[in-house]
């Protein structure tokens, strides 16, 4: 790479996902210490900053499952010049999204009421524990999305030559080898 | 067990809320309410996100359940994986794998041990104790111990890469991998490829060992306040080997109790809901297991590392188990009671697996290409494994149509909800009682909490997902975002 400029904000977050983007993003390796030259890490799981400030760059993994995701994705759109869904359930719900052909209550009476081995049954309902939403949702309903990474998760490398694409100020370009939609 | 589970005028206190919780695997959140002289009346760990795997994934073929269930978490994917195939293993009928196959699964349940351990210490926790619990927030990740510490930094990123790609040569690829099908492995391991993972092996068994020396300084660095660090006294649970050795890939359960006494042992897990059941609370959609011969309220139990650890009568690869004794012996066993011994216990796991993977890499089995085999068909299918993070049960029932009908998972941060929740209490008692709440105090809380490497994800498999979050709010003032539950059991906004 070249000569480092002012560093540029990058910020992550998982909504409903299984935290593999994540994971996968680690698996840049050790480029990790080449891109912490370019860029200092805002709200992400891997700091303590635990409300998004002003960013250049966010990363969202996992679609929307309950209020809080709603509330966190919105809060991340205001605060990122550049919006990335990472991973099939940021684009289209994924896994998590499985459930959305059954309805929300037979699935929590389902787990917390009917199901064998359970002492005490009873469907969790503290004010302290967001709305679950009737249907898993992808990102791209509820905010504008910049750009779109597919794959379950994309690969390490696949996030390593995005994010130096734009690090570089080019347009992300991936060929058909770094795209896959598993 | 702590007192602090429920106040008795909440109405009356103040919440304070740890949301999210950082530096841990996937969302949980943390709330605590205090009163006037901040004496903590409350503390609880709330999983706040819910999945329903166990009801949609029944009318998949079961040869789908082991692709699907790793997506659960991507922390630990070859976990549900390998849990899945054993648990189909069991429906197809294939009592005993082939050795290539058995050895081909082991080599990928090390290589996803390795890379868990390593991105749990040096990437999340490794800040807390090289830093301070009470260090700058800015500093306080892997960017900071890069910056301050770079050897350190680097081979734990090292340690990392070289298990998923343990993992990627065993299952086809990093993360959600499929190697595994019922009744053995899709893919034999070329020579090739054994010897790219063997160039490497022996510098991972020294930087392992230097992990589990740098945990011990730390100790012996903090002596007194790690030992005493969340104290409390728990029941253990793990699978062990027929010999009483450590296995993390397949054997019976043990329980001990908090006096170190056997509960139960070489308990033949297809019947594990004769031992263990579950109970719900209201605050969190993460279940409570316990051990069924003492109920509820006392049977709660911790799994992990910790508890593998000492539960065993041995580890069956020499450095590990030497390691082992040292950590057992070490200031009269404190430490193997305190609740950050979990990561001195964890570099001692993580040795032994590297020590696991390189025996295998040098055993011919492991160039076979004799990949499956089946038997009799079966109706009930349950499998457990050691995971990272402890015990992890996946318990299906397939129709003659191929077709689950039936799915439960007790995945191992459920196992430990309520130690964790245990530790937290221990936490606030001892460092936040009566003190003005500040962020360093808090992120005591989360030292806690990620001492256990809980994973939010996994433990969100129903319908639950964690966030720990820090707020202040006046308790007569707003009422946090509400999620409210009419006596007809449907939910508003
Ligand atoms: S896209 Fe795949 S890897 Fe990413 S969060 Fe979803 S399930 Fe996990």
């Amino acid at each position: 790479m070249a000569e480092p400029r002012k560093k540029l904000k990058l910020a992550t977050a998982t909504l409903a996902g299984c935290f593999g983007c994540h994971m996968s993003f680690l698996d840049i390796d050790e480029h990790l210490f080449e891109l912490v030259e370019w860029v200092e890490f805002d709200r992400s799981p891997f700091t303590d900053i635990k409300q998004v400030g002003a960013c250049d760059i966010g990363l969202i993994e996992g679609g929307l499952c309950n209020a809080e995701n709603v509330h966190v994705l919105r809060d991340f759109r205001k605060h990122c010049k550049i919006l990335v869904a990472v991973g099939a359930c940021a684009i289209n719900g994924g896994l998590p999204a499985q459930r959305n052909p059954i309805p929300l209550r037979a699935i929590l009476d389902e787990v917390y009421l009917t199901e064998p081995g359970l002492a005490h049954g009873g469907i969790p309902n503290d004010p302290e524990l967001p709305l679950p939403l009737n249907k898993v949702h992808p990102i791209h309903e509820v905010v504008k999305v910049d750009y779109f990474l597919p794959g379950c998760p994309p690969s390490g490398e696949a996030i390593w030559k995005f994010l130096t694409d734009l690090l570089a100020g080019r347009e992300p370009t991936l060929d058909h080898t770094l795209i896959h939609y598993d | 067990m702590s007192t602090l589970e429920t106040a008795e005028h909440p109405e009356k206190l103040r919440r304070v809320a740890i949301d999210p919780v950082s530096r841990v695997e996937g969302h949980g959140k943390v709330t605590i309410l205090l009163d006037d002289n901040n004496k903590v009346h409350q503390v609880r760990l709330h999983i706040v996100e819910f999945r329903g795997f166990e009801k949609f994934i029944q009318g998949r073929p079961y040869w789908e359940v082991p692709v699907m269930a790793p997506r659960l978490c991507g922390i630990c994917p070859v976990s549900h994986h390998l849990a899945a195939a054993k648990a189909m293993d069991m429906i197809i009928g294939a009592e005993r794998l082939t050795p290539t196959a058995e050895k081909i699964r082991r080599l990928m349940h090390y290589g996803q041990i390795m890379q868990s351990h390593a991105l749990h210490f040096f990437h999340l926790c490794s800040p807390d104790l090289l830093f301070g619990f009470s260090s700058e927030v800015a500093r306080r990740n892997i960017v900071g111990v890069a910056a301050e510490y770079p050897d350190i930094a680097r081979q734990g990123v090292l340690l990392r890469k070289f298990g998923q790609e343990v993992i990627r040569i065993t299952a086809g690829k990093r993360i959600h991998g499929t190697g595994a099908i019922p009744g053995g492995v899709n893919k034999a391991l070329t020579r090739e490829e054994r010897d790219t993972l063997l160039a490497d092996v022996y510098q991972m068994i020294a930087w392992s060992r230097d992990a589990v020396h740098l945990v011990r300084r730390l100790f012996e660095q903090n002596l007194e306040e790690y030992n005493a660090f969340g104290r409390f006294r728990a029941h253990q649970l793990s699978l062990v080997r027929a010999d009483g050795a450590m296995d993390l890939y397949h054997g019976g359960l043990r329980a001990r109790s908090m006096d170190g006494d056997i509960l139960f042992d070489h308990f033949d897990y297809r019947h594990y809901w004769d031992v263990i059941f579950e109970d719900v609370k209201s605050w969190s959609y993460m279940k409570f297991p316990f051990l069924r011969s003492l109920g509820p309220e006392r049977g709660w139990y911790r799994v992990g590392p910790l508890t593998r650890v000492a539960n065993c009568d041995f580890i069956p690869t020499p450095f590990a188990d030497k390691e082992r004794c040292e950590f057992l012996a070490f200031d009269d066993g404190r430490a193997a009671g305190a609740t950050l011994g979990f990561h001195w216990a964890r570099m001692i796991e993580m040795l032994h697996a590297v020590e696991c993977i390189k025996d295998l890499l040098h055993d011919d089995d492991i160039l076979g290409d004799d990949l499956v085999t089946s038997g009799e068909r079966a109706g009930r299918g349950v499998g457990v494994i050691e995971a990272p993070r402890g015990t992890l049960i996946h318990h299906y029932r397939v129709d003659e149509n191929d077709l689950v009908i039936r799915a439960n998972l007790i995945v191992s941060t459920t196992h430990n909800n309520q130690a964790m929740n245990e530790a937290v209490r221990q936490v606030a008692i001892q460092y936040l009682d009566g003190h003005e709440v500040t962020e360093a105090l808090l992120n005591h809380i989360e030292v806690a909490i990620r001492a256990f490497d809980p994973c939010l994800s996994c433990a969100t498999h129903a319908l639950g997902k964690m966030p720990l979050e820090v707020e202040l709010v006046d308790a007569e003032g707003s009422v946090v975002s509400r999620l409210a539950k009419s006596s007809d059991g449907s939910f508003s906004a």
